[in-house]
């Protein structure tokens, strides 16, 4: 069912735990669904990601996305980060099941997410990057897929 | 290194067929292979050969041979009982009554008759997976024809009140189905004494044949064929028999209540010592279904924090087979309906583990198996953002 990449990053995921006082944070999806990311980035002051974690809670895709997302952003800079999309998450990890594709998505979100608290934080703007929609630490929104 | 086990804990999904049932079989498929319906001796043989596998499991129902009917399996049985029900019956009425833990077989089945124009009271159950008795028969209305209750829940072993559900259905004149694919061979059913009028059984739940089951129909019921053709199986279900299947199916059957007793108590042995030790040893964990009113061999848990298909993956990876009620494992965005019907919020539905114990295993894989999933439960909650939300809001 999965690529062996995919086993790889979930049986042994990359950047997983947690930040002390991170640069920015955000968390993804809801328990409903039953996919939930969190990804913490340490910024410096260059605006480059020194160090990213993630946290998940879902299914084996979930996990193997989140730690491939960590891996890609890891040593950029925040406008860097912004350019990694689900797809190459996706094409990172050598595919993944149709039915799975919505956890590259997530992966993206969270990663807009984190990025999102950081700029909030700092007072950057940057075009495109908006508030994330489905933070958990709003309102559950009842949604239809 | 460890060398890579084998541990099949998934008898719910499906079982291995028996050696006996694989040798009872093999001339069937060469040698005795000749169409039942066929006038010479050679063929005639297995007509004979047929009618002594429809006594075998006519004696474990305590019913009569000419009421059993071979089909390909449980769905079929599903599908035939309660489809052809709603056709003979509609002028009487257009009230179906199941509930919403039966296994889709006859959920999405019902959802086909609803668009036909019948009527369906899915009932609901307790937290432990329990139809509630007064809700059935408040549900009763002058055009119920059918009430189809399962036996036993596939996910989570819950047994149901069938005793009583016959007296209720008996009292108002409705023709009573059971879905018994899980229940058959695993606890003892007399088709008199529960009143059930129709019962839907399969080969490969007890060690026999895939693609193999059968409906029980009681005399007088009026029920027709449900797959035209030939006049197989008293011209209620054509095609020519599956003979090889019969003949194992019959087998399985016989070997399968010859060793109930002990089978099942050596199975609830180690359904108990699994239940008692996750629960006293992983916190944050709840039984699914009912203690006591249980399958032998099934055990269900939801582990708070964490999902149910990496938790698979995981154990899959230590050699263990078991299943989940995950959204993920479903290939829909729901958990299962089964588990959401208990009253589980969907975050631990999506954290279930089902395992299904068989006569094959034992208690050294037992403890071997609770091992791997404690170190799997406690791996997936360092993973987990709920976990750690969790943790700090319980510090």
């Amino acid at each position: 069912m999965y690529s062996e990449k995919v086993m790889d990053h979930f049986t042994n995921p990359r950047n997983m735990g947690e930040i002390e006082n991170p640069s920015g944070v955000g968390t993804v999806g809801n328990a409903k669904c039953g996919d939930i990311m969190r990804i913490y980035f340490d910024i410096d002051e260059n605006q480059v990601i020194q160090d990213v974690k993630f946290k998940t809670f879902g299914c084996g895709a979930a996990v193997a996305t989140s730690s491939m997302a960590t891996e890609l952003v890891k040593g950029k800079t925040i406008y860097e980060a912004l350019q990694v999309t689900n797809k190459a998450v996706m094409e990172a990890l050598d595919g993944l099941p149709p039915v799975k594709v919505h956890c590259s998505l997530l992966a993206e979100e969270a990663i807009h997410a984190a990025l999102w608290d950081y700029c909030e934080k700092n007072d950057i703007k940057i075009e495109g990057l908006t508030k994330p929609k489905n933070d958990i630490s709003e309102e559950e929104e009842e949604e239809e897929y | 290194m460890e060398e890579k086990r084998f541990i099949y804990l998934d008898h719910a999904a499906t079982t291995p067929a028996r050696e006996e049932v694989v040798e009872a079989m093999l001339p069937y498929f060469t040698k005795e292979f000749g169409n039942p319906s066929s006038v010479y001796t050679f063929s005639q043989k297995n007509k004979a050969v047929i009618t002594g596998c429809r006594e075998t499991i006519a004696n474990s129902l305590n019913c009569k041979s000419n009421e059993i009917y071979f089909t390909a399996g449980g769905t079929e049985s599903d599908n035939w009982a309660l489809k052809a029900t709603a056709k003979a019956y509609a002028t009487k009425g257009k009230h179906i009554i199941t509930t919403k833990i039966e296994h889709h077989a006859i959920l999405h089945t019902a959802k086909e008759l609803e668009g036909d124009g019948f009527e369906i009271t899915y009932l609901d159950v307790d937290e432990n997976g329990i139809v509630k008795l007064e809700q059935l028969k408040e549900a009763i209305r002058p055009d119920t024809i059918l009430i189809s209750v399962m036996f036993a829940n596939n996910e989570i072993g819950s047994i149901q009140p069938i005793k009583e559900i016959g007296v209720i259905a008996k009292e108002n004149g409705i023709i009573f189905h059971t879905d018994a694919v899980q229940a058959y061979g695993q606890v003892p059913i007399d088709v008199d004494e529960y009143n059930i009028d129709m019962l839907s059984a399969s080969g490969h739940k007890l060690n026999g044949p895939k693609g193999i089951g059968f409906l029980y129909i009681r005399t007088g019921l009026k029920l027709r064929s449900f797959v035209h053709g030939g006049a197989q199986e008293r011209s209620r279900r054509a095609g020519t028999e599956n003979v090889p299947g019969i003949v194992g199916l019959a087998k399985a059957v016989e070997i399968a209540f010859a060793t109930m007793k002990e089978r099942t108590d050596a199975e609830i042995v180690m359904r108990d010592y699994v239940i008692d030790r996750v629960l006293s040893e992983v916190p944050y964990a709840r039984l699914n279904g009912h203690r006591t009113k249980r399958l032998p061999n099934n055990v269900n848990i939801s582990f708070q924090f964490i999902e149910g298909e990496s938790l698979l993956i995981m154990l899959d990876m230590a050699g263990i087979c078991a299943s989940s009620g995950s959204a993920c494992t479903s290939g829909s965005l729901d958990p299962s309906h089964v588990l959401l019907a208990i009253g589980l919020p969907h975050e631990i539905a999506h954290g279930s583990l089902r395992l299904t114990v068989g006569d094959e295993n034992t208690m050294e894989e037992m403890d071997y198996v609770v091992g791997h999933i404690k170190e799997i439960v406690q791996r997936l909650r360092d993973m987990s953002p709920l976990y750690e939300d969790f943790m700090k809001k319980n510090k």
